[in-house]
């Protein structure tokens, strides 16, 4: 029997990607993608690919169960008040349930790249870092048994016994001695590697509300995955910031909310810190992400920043990204300021401004469209 | 792959075992198969050759995450074909080959004996390939978009038929041929004396009958003449498609009335075996030492999942209380109207009738009549079936009532046309314009108003002219309308 399934199976997965492609500005926006995410791979749900056919609707129909409870109990193991159509649905019909599919990041990566004609990323410095791979590249006399390799080990004893006249073809029994048999073996292979590093800063003060956090969360999980596609095992920091800065956890960072006024030097003098201790520019494509909703202390600040940008940070970055969420509270003073610095003829600088949910695509191409 | 001698070996015990309770089936296939190789076939429905289409991918997709994740596992899966073929899961261990064999036995003879089986194509396996073949020549010459998406269009009204076609004498497309015309053309009366003539054919009788000649007419300009209920049909016959595409139609037809028996009698199906697995395991095959094990899938087969109706468990349940009640006589005139409670509850005549009478009913019944004609108050009272429906206020779904009337017909109607709403064609020359007018046959449940435009979208494309649909609304009859891609709605 022939099963011609697996080509089913990358046409209905290729028609997937494309209806993500379509629906891209959906998924990004409402960053749902995000809490789906596994270790590399995301749950997308796609229920617009089913076909569609004359049907009841759900909620009119109700249908016929067995088991204990009186009229007025609820049927057990209903999602909680969720009021979404077309979840977890109960009704007496097998495989009514919400298509869900599987990608993983670097394909996800690859959907985000060709909609918003990414260009692929040129990286600075020598490559550095060494990646050690095992390969399995050929075969030896000796080795662990679980490595033998069955094929050359019969083939090896098949040939000593034929030519030792003891191969018999009625009876074509092969065994192997110590002789025969044979292992895969490795080597080890070296590979220069780029490197990259992201440092995500994000302003927690008072004036950056649950939605704004929300933006910078989906923002900042759409621009790791493009960039983790560029780059092998690239590293990310965390910095929040109000008056004072700290470096902190990926949970921490998407999660914290402070209170205090705002200090956006304080971020960048720990961003400089950061990348003196650990990343030489030498080596490193390194990213600095900031977020804030614009809004610093004082004007004397603001220069202290510029003059931290120009003279630290821009240097050693491949590229240096602000993005301003709008906020009710916030000015956006910072924003008009590093663009009457940094506006014109600065391609290290990217702003962006992020009206809201709908603007984050637009703003992840503003950051990834130079291939910095 | 071919069997091991010990599984051969249970077979052949099965298969006479079977034979001598007086399953009556064709001859089984058993093929071996991995897991990967189950999801595919499940996916294809059984039929190792199809022809290419991304649903089956998405339905693999979906069925090897599940195995992956250890939420469900395909156990057993049978085709109706003459000689049928059954797939058994080389990872399981004997005790589930023994199972699902007996299982299987008695759905091939379900299938071979069920009335409503009695039409199905028993050489599918090679009509399938053949459309496949088809079908792939076509994308071959027209491009696997194009035909992709046609089917795609074609299968959105796959279960637009007409379940009882296939058991009616006359075609339906014969009854909208024209007839011979009338020797006497204006409709008058035969008189043999030329003076009785003003008489017997006045003036107003033969208005009259020049008025029912027009309308006579009139109906059989309409096309078609009576609602049709084989919506397919109609578009292969009546609708501007190229050859290829009105082959195409017909092979999505004729592939979903392959699997109309199936949807009609899936309770009375997996009832009946499961019935002849539980008796077969447990009178003739099980050794000690394995009886737990079988207890344990059988358990897992009969499961009642929360807001769902198990068909496995309410069919042999229902076998087993018409055994049960045929063996003892409770039933008839006498019985029902005895109103003694006691008498009737040590009601026993020892008739020992039952084992007669379920294969008297895997003969003729199916799910709708089954439960029409055997779902006792007692039997639904035992095994605690309640309806239910949705409640806007709490938002949620809630057990409305235990009344057997209620939930009889509750369940009834989710049997009915299959569970799936009736659609016809009304009118192929609406408003005069050459649209087409669905009507939906109202039975109380709305329809799905965002599912409804979308398909009609995909009829409109094989039409290539408006669609609209009659329905009804929150008890307000409205006319759907789709015509170039907007979606209008008027009340009527």
């Amino acid at each position: 029997m022939i099963y011609n399934i697996k080509r089913d199976h990358n046409r209905f997965r290729s028609i997937v990607k494309g209806k993500i492609k379509q629906e891209l500005k959906k998924y990004v926006s409402n960053g749902e993608m995000v809490a789906r995410k596994g270790k590399d791979k995301v749950t997308i749900p796609l229920p617009q690919i089913q076909i569609p056919k004359f049907r009841f609707g759900d909620k009119e129909k109700g249908g016929v169960s067995q088991g204990a409870g009186r009229p007025g109990d609820p049927i057990p193991g209903q999602p909680g008040q969720g009021d979404q159509p077309g979840q977890g649905e109960a009704g007496n019909e097998a495989g009514e349930h919400q298509l869900e599919v599987e990608l993983t990041l670097q394909e996800l990566a690859e959907i985000l790249g060709d909609e918003l004609e990414l260009p692929k990323i040129e990286p600075k410095g020598s490559k550095t870092v060494r990646a050690k791979v095992d390969k399995f590249t050929g075969i030896s006399n000796q080795g662990p048994e679980s490595l033998r390799h069955f094929k050359r080990t019969f083939k090896q004893a098949l040939r000593r016994q034929i030519a030792s006249g003891t191969y018999d073809p009625d009876n074509p029994i092969i065994i192997p001695d110590k002789s025969d048999k044979r292992y895969r073996s490795w080597k080890d292979d070296v590979r220069q590697e780029n490197s990259a590093v992201i440092v995500y800063m994000m302003d927690v003060s008072g004036s950056m509300g649950d939605e704004q956090k929300e933006i910078v969360r989906t923002e900042s999980f759409w621009i790791d995955t493009w960039l983790r596609s560029q780059y092998k095992g690239i590293e990310t920091r965390y910095i929040i910031h109000d008056a004072t800065a700290r470096e902190v956890d990926e949970n921490t960072f998407y999660r914290t909310r402070e209170s205090g006024g705002t200090l956006i030097s304080s971020a960048y003098k720990l961003f400089e810190k950061i990348v003196q201790a650990d990343y030489a520019p030498s080596e490193w494509n390194i990213y600095p992400f900031h977020f804030s909703d614009g809004d610093n202390w004082s004007g004397e600040d603001t220069r202290v920043c510029i003059e931290l940008l120009e003279k630290t940070i821009i240097p050693v970055s491949n590229v240096f990204c602000y993005g301003q969420v709008e906020s009710r509270y916030g000015s956006g003073q910072f924003y008009k300021d590093l663009m009457e610095k940094f506006g014109k003829g600065h391609d290290e600088v990217i702003l962006s401004r992020i009206e809201n949910r709908e603007g984050i695509l637009d703003s992840i191409k503003d950051f990834l469209g130079k291939g910095k | 792959m071919s069997l091991s001698p010990e599984i051969l070996k249970s077979k052949e015990y099965i298969e006479k075992v079977a034979r001598d309770y007086g399953l009556d089936f064709f001859e089984v296939i058993f093929e071996m198969v991995d897991s990967d190789q189950i999801n595919s076939l499940a996916a294809l429905g059984g039929f190792p050759v199809r022809y290419p289409h991304w649903r089956f991918g998405m339905d693999y997709d979906q069925l090897s995450k599940s195995y992956d994740w250890g939420l469900s596992k395909i156990y057993e899966m049978v085709i109706n074909t003459d000689p049928s073929y059954a797939y058994l899961l080389t990872l399981n261990p004997l005790v589930d080959q023994k199972l699902v064999m007996s299982h299987v036995y008695g759905h091939v003879d379900f299938f071979k004996n069920n009335y409503w089986f009695s039409k199905t194509n028993r050489k599918m396996l090679d009509t399938m390939a053949n459309n496949a073949m088809r079908i792939r020549s076509y994308m071959d010459k027209y491009g696997q978009d194009r035909v992709e998406d046609f089917i795609d269009q074609c299968l959105s009204i796959e279960n637009l038929i007409d379940p009882n076609l296939p058991f009616q004498q006359k075609k339906h497309s014969e009854s909208g041929k024209v007839k011979e015309p009338d020797p006497n053309e204006d409709g008058r009366l035969k008189v043999d004396r030329s003076y009785m003539d003003k008489y017997i054919n006045p003036q107003e009788f033969l208005d009259s009958q020049r008025k029912k000649k027009t309308d006579e007419k009139n109906r059989q300009k309409k096309n078609p003449p009576e609602p049709q209920k084989d919506v397919l049909l109609f578009l292969i016959e009546n609708a501007p498609l190229e050859d290829w595409e009105a082959n195409v139609l017909s092979v999505i037809r004729d592939e979903a009335y392959y699997f109309v028996p199936q949807m009609q009698t899936k309770i009375m199906n997996e009832g009946w075996a499961s019935y002849w697995h539980s008796k077969i395991m447990t009178q003739k095959v099980l050794k000690d030492s394995e009886v737990i094990d079988f207890a344990d899938r059988h358990a897992g087969a009969m499961a009642i999942s929360p807001g769902q109706l198990n068909p496995y468990k309410l069919g042999i349940e229902l076998y087993r209380d018409i055994e049960d009640r045929w063996n003892r006589g409770r039933f008839g005139k006498e019985y029902d109207e005895c109103d003694d409670l006691v008498e009737k509850s040590k009601w026993d005549k020892n008739l020992g009738r039952g084992r007669e009478k379920i294969f008297e009913v895997r003969k003729i019944y199916n799910d709708l009549t089954f439960i029409d004609e055997f779902l006792t108050p007692e039997f639904v009272e035992r095994n605690g079936i309640f309806s239910f429906d949705f409640n806007r206020r709490t938002n949620r779904y809630e057990i409305s009532t235990r009344d057997f009337q209620a939930v009889k017909e509750k369940l009834l109607t989710s049997l009915t046309n299959m569970g799936q709403p009736y659609i016809l064609v009304d009118d192929g020359n609406f408003e005069n314009r050459g649209e087409l007018l669905l009507s939906h046959r109202h039975r109380g449940v709305d329809l799905d108003f965002r599912w409804a435009t979308e398909t009609m979208k995909n009829v409109s494309a094989i039409w290539r002219r408006p669609v609209s649909l009659e329905t009804f609304v929150e008890n307000q009859k409205k006319i759907i309308s789709f015509n170039n891609g907007e979606v209008s709605e008027r009340t009527v």
